[in-house]
């Protein structure tokens, strides 16, 4: 139907007109590429590859199989049906109680069991966007600051600012110390926002860190605490990955570390947690606000009628998250196949001489490009970028979309594809390294006064320039829909 | 089980944290709470709170789980059911392409064909509550104001108001033309917002209406879009029990103002819809947002990543809604039993002596308990209020809690109960008004 479109004497807020919604980045650029010629193995073998999306495809198996061998589960089937009625007009925003009991044990165990979550303190909201963006209308009033390390994940613009009014204040790490947080940094960060008369009502992390996927050791949690209680501010602590650990160090929960400090203000902490990337469920939209302060706690509940999780769901996850059996082998098989997922990929890239941060956690590892800049700054990272965007066809998510201080690092997610694809994407990095060290031996040899370096690829298609105005908004979503 | 907190928290929270605009506070709620604590059961509890405070349809359950019954394999992820990885991750904010296609059916459906909907202009929402919110975060600035008829459902307090920063300026409306919106009421309000310096952004209705449980006529739909164009603001409709109207010829969506008038002053009008009423499923959260502005489409959709619904459920419902047979039973009949419910309760309030707003639609009745008033006033209602949720032990909704400008009306909810629950309820109100008439007899 047409409906003619006045010219904008409709008036829309100042939220709907600015472009905090935060599409506007390389970030969802590259989703865009992919939309428009995704990767099949057999139908479009030169596709692109999508390596920009964490997301976590590796153990569907197990959770398929329990939901079949458990059909009273889902109030679908015969055997659940006689559930559909009361399940069905449960709205009650303090969630099902056995939905709590299920999430609250869930992250005991996803914190080695090394300390107890009360169910009743569980808050629910439509997944960790809704999470992180409730805590901050808890905390924060409009023009206040929150302190962010970078590199952080780029939906933080939009979820911690865009409707809250709140500014980010990044806390710069290095790579010279492997981006750990350091106090200095903190400091420096806390002292920029004052220069600025932003109010700083805190800071948030990842642990583990999106886009590092390193767990942050316990000196550093402890150091966070501590800063916060002098600064008398609050910690929001993402643990959305905190599953994802394959490998040692294991992953220590603020809510571990703050057991042990006495000297701790309870009531500054507070938790961010969901079953979209541990578990692999982003489409059922589980978040979880978790606060160790009554008031927030109260409020954020109060908040959650803005973003329940379906009952449906609520009742499916209670069943399946009770189900220890089921829990346990779940956790071990996950980490056990994201540590070789990681492992292929890495000495893979190893051994054409491309190095990445150490890594324990996470979808995605962060890889070290550095070398393959043809200047040391952002505008060679985007150069780079393009390149292994359109000639390779990967969809790598490069640093500075995540403020990341240093050029060069790129996120390359590894979770969301199947073994064959790990191959072909590997194969294409062999070659475009193989080849460009060709190019740099033959150009030494013919023309070594010439200042600039060339690139050159089989294909003579450049850049597609679509793409590269900064100011491109995807009239998609950059949510892509999941292709096997 | 809380934990205890010695200390108070020394750390501010936010402005909106600390307000009230929550609306908790209401009698609206406290009487829930009487509920909670003392709930009616047929066999355990008799002598208990028999809930009519809360707007929930359990009429047509029954309907639900047969299709369930009937069509599970479709509907589950077992054998022959393929997509649970594929459901699993669908996280994209445009929703499920078969879900908005059987809500956009739906919703045509409901209105008898009389209104087409694009699927494309859906967007999905966890409920209502977040529809509203949304797009008042989208249509106005903190400060500006809405202006929303009277009486109007008690949650709008939150909804609109909460973390927006929106002001809501009433649209009075009385009894006296069975509190129909009047093109002065309108101008009265806007001249009100006017004098405290607000800003309006907008008009938002509710068709049909809580708590008064009737539909707007089409000529008061057409006199507030002229307003809302004459005055170059919004006009939200809440739709919500479109399908809840006992007769379908009765209601009148704006999308068939709009497609009367050609959709002129189309980009200012949007509808928000949910199946919490019409269908019975609040706890499934789906609520929808319809504008005919595409910049008012793009922003919700990119602002529902804050508020999306569950996948699982997107495919249970684009499932049960795409049959077409289903739909077509399940709107009849529920229209049925609803308005075979609405005749019941009048019929036992009238023997009780009490009159009603004459309605046609939603799952309550607007009764006048006004001439029962110790004093014609706000306080007077409570006291009313108060005897009726504790000796009568009935919890219904007082009119000041809608925010009603005459005292005395209340808003009795009766599609959430049994008929004989309900029998037992209107036993109860007979008895409080035979009691009452011995004693002003005696007096």
């Amino acid at each position: 139907m047409e409906i003619k479109r006045k010219n904008k004497t409709q008036l829309l807020s100042k939220i709907a007109t600015n472009d905090r919604y935060g599409e506007n980045s390389p970030y969802f650029d590259g989703w865009k590429a992919y939309d428009n010629n995704p990767f099949h193995p057999t139908q479009n073998p030169n596709g692109v590859i999508q390596m920009g999306l964490a997301e976590n495809k590796l153990c569907f198996d197990l959770i398929k199989k329990w939901i079949m061998e458990n059909p009273d589960a889902s109030i679908c089937t015969a055997g659940g049906v006689d559930k559909f009625k009361d399940v069905a007009i449960f709205q009650d925003y303090h969630g099902l109680k056995e939905f709590r009991e299920a999430i609250a044990k869930f992250m005991g165990r996803v914190g080695g069991n090394k300390v107890t979550f009360d169910a009743s303190r569980i808050v629910m909201s439509s997944g960790a966007t809704g999470a992180n963006e409730t805590i901050m209308f808890c905390l924060v009033n409009p023009g206040d600051a929150f302190l962010v390390p970078s590199p952080y994940y780029p939906g933080f613009a939009r979820d911690l600012r865009w409707r809250t009014g709140l500014e980010i204040v990044p806390v710069d790490c290095k790579s010279s110390n492997n981006f750990r947080i350091t106090r200095a940094a903190m400091e420096d960060a806390y002292e920029k926002a004052q220069k600025w008369n932003l109010n700083v009502k805190g800071i948030i992390i990842a642990n583990p860190s999106n886009p590092l996927g390193t767990t942050l050791d316990i000196e550093t949690m402890r150091s966070l605490v501590a800063f916060v209680n002098e600064k008398n501010i609050h910690l929001v602590c993402d643990e959305i990955y905190a599953a994802t650990v394959f490998d040692s160090p294991r992953f220590v929960s603020v809510a571990e570390v703050i057991q042990d400090m006495d000297c701790c203000n309870r009531d500054l902490i507070h938790i961010v947690y969901s079953l979209s990337k541990d578990m692999g469920i982003p489409g059922f939209r589980v978040g979880i606000v978790y606060s160790f302060n009554d008031d927030v706690m109260l409020c954020a509940r109060k908040m959650s009628s803005f973003g329940l999780v379906s009952s449906q769901t609520q009742y499916l996850l209670a069943s399946m998250l009770s189900d220890d059996g089921f829990v346990g082998n779940f956790l071990r098989e996950s980490s056990k196949r994201l540590a070789k997922r990681h492992y292929v990929f890495t000495k893979g890239l190893e051994q054409v001489g491309i190095s990445c941060l150490t890594s324990n956690a996470g979808l995605f590892f962060w890889m070290d490009m550095r070398l393959l800049l043809k200047e040391q700054s952002f505008e060679g990272e985007i150069e780079l970028w393009r390149v292994i965007l359109n000639e390779l066809k990967l969809n790598v998510s490069p640093g500075s979309s995540f403020q990341c201080s240093e050029p060069g690092w790129f996120r390359v997610c590894f979770a969301n594809m199947d073994d064959e694809t790990v191959e072909v994407a590997l194969n294409r990095i062999r070659a475009f390294v193989l080849n460009r060290e060709n190019q740099e031996s033959n150009r030494s040899k013919r023309c070594w006064r010439k200042k600039h370096l060339r690139l050159s690829f089989s294909s003579t298609r450049l850049y597609d320039e679509t793409i590269m105005s900064p100011c491109m908004i995807s009239p998609h979503s950059p949510l892509v829909r999941a292709k096997t | 089980m809380a934990i205890e907190i010695e200390k108070p928290s020394s750390v501010r929270l936010s402005k909106v944290a600390i307000s009230k605009t929550h609306g908790e506070d209401s009698p609206y709620f406290a009487g829930w709470k009487a509920y909670d604590e003392n709930p009616y059961d047929e066999i355990h509890n008799q002598s208990g709170v028999i809930q009519m405070g809360l707007a929930e349809n359990q009429v047509s359950f029954d309907l639900l789980e047969k299709y369930l019954e009937e069509h599970h394999e479709v509907s589950s992820w077992g054998k022959g059911a393929p997509g649970f990885r594929e459901n699993a991750l669908f996280q994209d904010y445009h929703g499920l392409k078969s879900f908005r296609q059987a809500m956009a059916n739906f919703m045509e459906q409901i209105r008898g064909g009389k209104a087409k909907f694009d699927p494309d202009r859906i967007v999905l929402t966890a409920g209502a509550t977040a529809a509203n919110e949304l797009l008042t975060f989208i249509l106005a600035d903190p400060g500006d104001a809405l202006l929303v008829p009277t009486p109007y459902y008690p949650g709008f307090d939150r909804d609109l108001r909460w973390r927006t920063g929106v002001k809501i300026v009433p649209i009075h409306c009385n009894s006296s033309n069975n509190f129909q919106i009047t093109p002065e009421a309108l101008e009265a309000a806007y001249q009100s917002a006017e004098s405290m310096d607000l800003k309006v952004r907008g008009i938002l209705i509710t068709n049909p209406s809580n708590p008064l449980g009737s539909t707007i006529q089409s000529s008061v739909l057409n006199d507030i879009l002229d307003f809302a164009a004459h005055k170059n603001i919004h006009l939200v409709s809440d739709e919500i029990y479109s399908g809840s109207t006992f007769s379908p010829s009765e209601f009148v969506s704006i999308a068939e103002i709009l497609r009367n008038r050609n959709y002129k002053d189309a980009e200012r009008v949007h509808i928000v819809y949910s199946l919490s009423k019409d269908l019975g499923l609040p706890g499934f959260r789906v609520g929808t947002i319809y504008s005919y502005n595409d910049d008012v489409v793009t922003t919700a959709r990119r602002m529902s990543s804050f508020t999306l619904i569950s996948s699982q459920t997107q495919h249970l419902l684009a499932c049960m809604l795409s049959n077409h047979e289903f739909t077509q039973n399940y709107i009849k009949t529920n229209r049925e039993r609803l308005n075979k419910r609405y005749d019941m309760i009048i019929q036992g309030l009238k023997k009780a002596g009490i009159e009603c707003l004459k309605g046609n639609a939603g799952l309550f009745c607007w009764m006048n308990l006004s001439p029962l008033l110790n004093e014609p006033t706000r306080q007077g209602e409570l006291e009313l209020w108060n005897i009726i949720l504790n000796q009568v032990k009935l919890n219904i909704s007082p009119g000041s809690s809608c925010h009603c400008s005459e005292p005395g009306w209340f808003r009795v909810c009766f599609a959430n109960m049994s008929e004989q629950t309900l029998r037992v309820a209107l036993q109860r109100i007979h008895k409080f008004m035979e009691q009452r008439k011995v004693c002003s007899v005696n007096q």
